[in-house]
C-alpha cells in the first residue's frame, strides 16, 4: 500500500540527527515496547509481514509524528484488538475485563524465547520452478499500486535495473501479510542508477540496490 | 504501555521472565561490539574475509553470532572506489545479531527518505565527506536479507592486534554513515 512507511525520496524531514552516546533504550517504556512486541508475536496469531502491515496501516499523520517504538506499540494494540485478544476497554481500564481467547501457540517461556531469538526464523524456501531472471540481466520493475502490503517501494516502480544477486526463493510478503500463505517466490538484488531513479540531476556516482521478489519484475520495457 | 503490559500479563499471553530476558539480551548481550569483532577478524584473516563476503550468515556464526533478524546476512565491502550505505526505507530492517537494535536515527523519516536519493547529504549530516569520484552504493533492505558494511582498515594499524582493531570499528562504520576510527583513537 502507498502508506506512510514508503519514505524513500520524500523531502522535508530535515537533517538526520545522530544522538551522541545513544543508549539502547530511552527509558523503561521502550524496553517494554520491544519485549511485548516480540513476546506477543510468539503466540503465532500473526506473522512478521502482518506485523509490518499493521504498522504501515496506521494513519499517516500518526505514523509520521510518533517514535518508532510507539508505531510498534500502536500496531500491536490494533492487532490484539482485531483478534479480540485485548479490547480497547481493557486498555482504557488497564485491567482484564473479558477472558483470554485461545491462541495458535501457548505463551513462550524464558527458555523458548531465548531459543527463538538465538535461532531466528529463516524466510528462505525451496521451490520447484527455476528463477526466471539471471545475473547480469536487465529487467524492469512493474508499475503497481496495490492497496495491500508490498515491499516494492514507490521510488523503484517502473524503473529499469540490473539483476546483481539471485538470493533464492523467499516467503512472499504480499500474500503472507494477508493470510494467503507463504507462496515463496524468487528474490533478486536489483541495481538501479541514481539517474534512472531520480533523473538527470541525480548524483552520477549513486547506485541503489533494492531486493525485489520475482512478481515485481518483468522483461525490460522496450 | 503499562496498561498493555498489565492486561497481557493478566490474560496469560506473555511471561514476565520472558519479557525480562528479551530486554536483557538486547541491552547487554547483542550489540555493535559483535559486528566489530567480525570486521576486525576480516581485517587480519584474509581467508575469513573471503568466507564472510561469500556467505555472511555462516561466517558470523563461526563467531557464535546468529539469530533473529540475521537469518540471511550479506556483508558488503568498502573499497577505494566504492562506499556502501545501508537503509530500510520501508521500516527498520537491521542486522540485529551483529549490530543490536537500530539507533533512533536509523528508523527516522529523515534518514529513510534521504538515504536512497541523497546519500552524500546524509553523510554530510554525520560530518563525513567522501571524494566526489567515489561511487556510493545504497542497499535498501526491502526483503529478508540483512546488510553489514565491511569498512576499510584504517592506515597505520599494521601493528595492532585483532582486539585493538575491533576498538576502532564504530557502529556507524558498519552501516556506512561513518568510517572506522583512526589508529590511536578510542570510542
Amino acid at each position: 500500500m502507498n502508506g506512510p512507511q514508503d519514505l524513500g525520496g520524500m523531502m522535508g524531514f530535515g537533517p538526520v540527527r545522530p544522538e551522541a552516546d545513544e543508549p539502547v533504550f530511552h527509558g523503561e517504556w521502550e524496553k517494554r515496547a520491544l519485549a511485548l512486541t516480540l513476546a506477543s508475536a510468539a503466540l503465532g496469531e500473526w506473522n512478521m509481514d502482518m506485523g509490518r502491515h499493521a504498522r504501515e496501516s496506521l494513519p499517516p499523520h500518526i505514523y509520521l509524528s510518533v517514535s518508532y517504538y510507539e508505531i510498534w506499540t500502536r500496531a500491536l494494540a490494533n492487532m490484539l484488538a482485531e483478534r479480540g485478544m485485548v479490547t480497547a476497554e481493557e486498555l482504557a481500564a488497564a485491567r482484564q475485563l473479558v477472558p483470554p481467547v485461545p491462541t495458535k501457540k501457548p505463551k513462550a517461556d524464558k527458555a523458548q524465547v531465548a531459543a527463538a531469538l538465538a535461532k531466528g526464523s529463516p524466510y528462505d524456501r525451496q521451490v520447484d520452478q527455476p528463477a526466471r531472471f539471471a545475473l547480469g540481466e536487465r529487467i524492469s520493475t512493474k508499475v503497481m499500486h496495490p492497496a495491500t502490503h508490498t515491499r516494492l517501494p514507490r521510488y523503484a516502480r517502473g524503473k529499469t535495473g540490473e539483476i546483481v544477486a539471485v538470493h533464492g526463493a523467499f516467503v512472499f510478503p504480499d500474500s503472507h501479510a494477508h493470510g494467503l500463505g507463504e507462496q515463496p517466490q524468487w528474490c533478486y538484488g536489483v541495481k538501479f542508477s541514481g539517474r534512472e531513479l531520480w533523473g538527470p540531476d541525480s548524483d552520477s556516482g549513486l547506485e541503489v540496490i533494492v531486493d525485489c521478489w520475482e512478481p515485481y519484475l518483468q522483461d525490460r520495457a522496450a | 504501555m503499562r496498561a498493555l503490559e498489565t492486561v497481557l500479563l493478566a490474560k496469560g499471553y506473555v511471561d514476565p521472565d520472558a519479557l525480562d530476558l528479551i530486554v536483557e539480551t538486547y541491552e547487554t548481550k547483542i550489540g555493535p561490539r559483535c559486528g566489530a569483532q567480525v570486521v576486525a577478524k576480516a581485517w587480519v584473516d584474509p581467508a575469513y574475509r573471503q568466507r564472510l563476503l561469500a556467505d555472511g550468515t555462516s561466517a558470523v556464526a563461526e563467531l557464535s553470532f546468529a539469530g533473529r533478524q540475521g537469518e540471511h546476512l550479506k556483508v558488503v565491502e568498502n573499497t577505494d572506489q566504492l562506499h556502501n550505505l545501508v537503509v530500510c526505507t520501508l521500516c527498520s530492517c537491521y542486522p540485529w545479531p551483529v549490530l543490536g537494535l537500530p539507533p533512533v536515527w536509523y528508523k527516522s523519516a529523515a534518514y529513510r527518505s534521504k538515504a536512497v536519493m541523497d546519500p552524500r547529504g546524509v553523510l554530510a549530516d554525520f560530518g563525513l565527506t567522501l571524494p566526489p569520484e567515489k561511487t556510493i552504493r545504497v542497499w535498501d533492505s526491502t526483503a529478508e536479507i540483512r546488510y553489514l558494511v565491511l569498512p576499510q582498515r584504517p592506515a597505520g594499524t599494521e601493528g595492532l592486534c585483532e582486539a585493538q582493531l575491533a576498538e576502532l570499528v564504530t557502529r556507524d562504520s558498519m552501516i556506512g554513515t561513518g568510517l572506522p576510527l583512526a589508529a590511536g583513537a578510542s570510542q
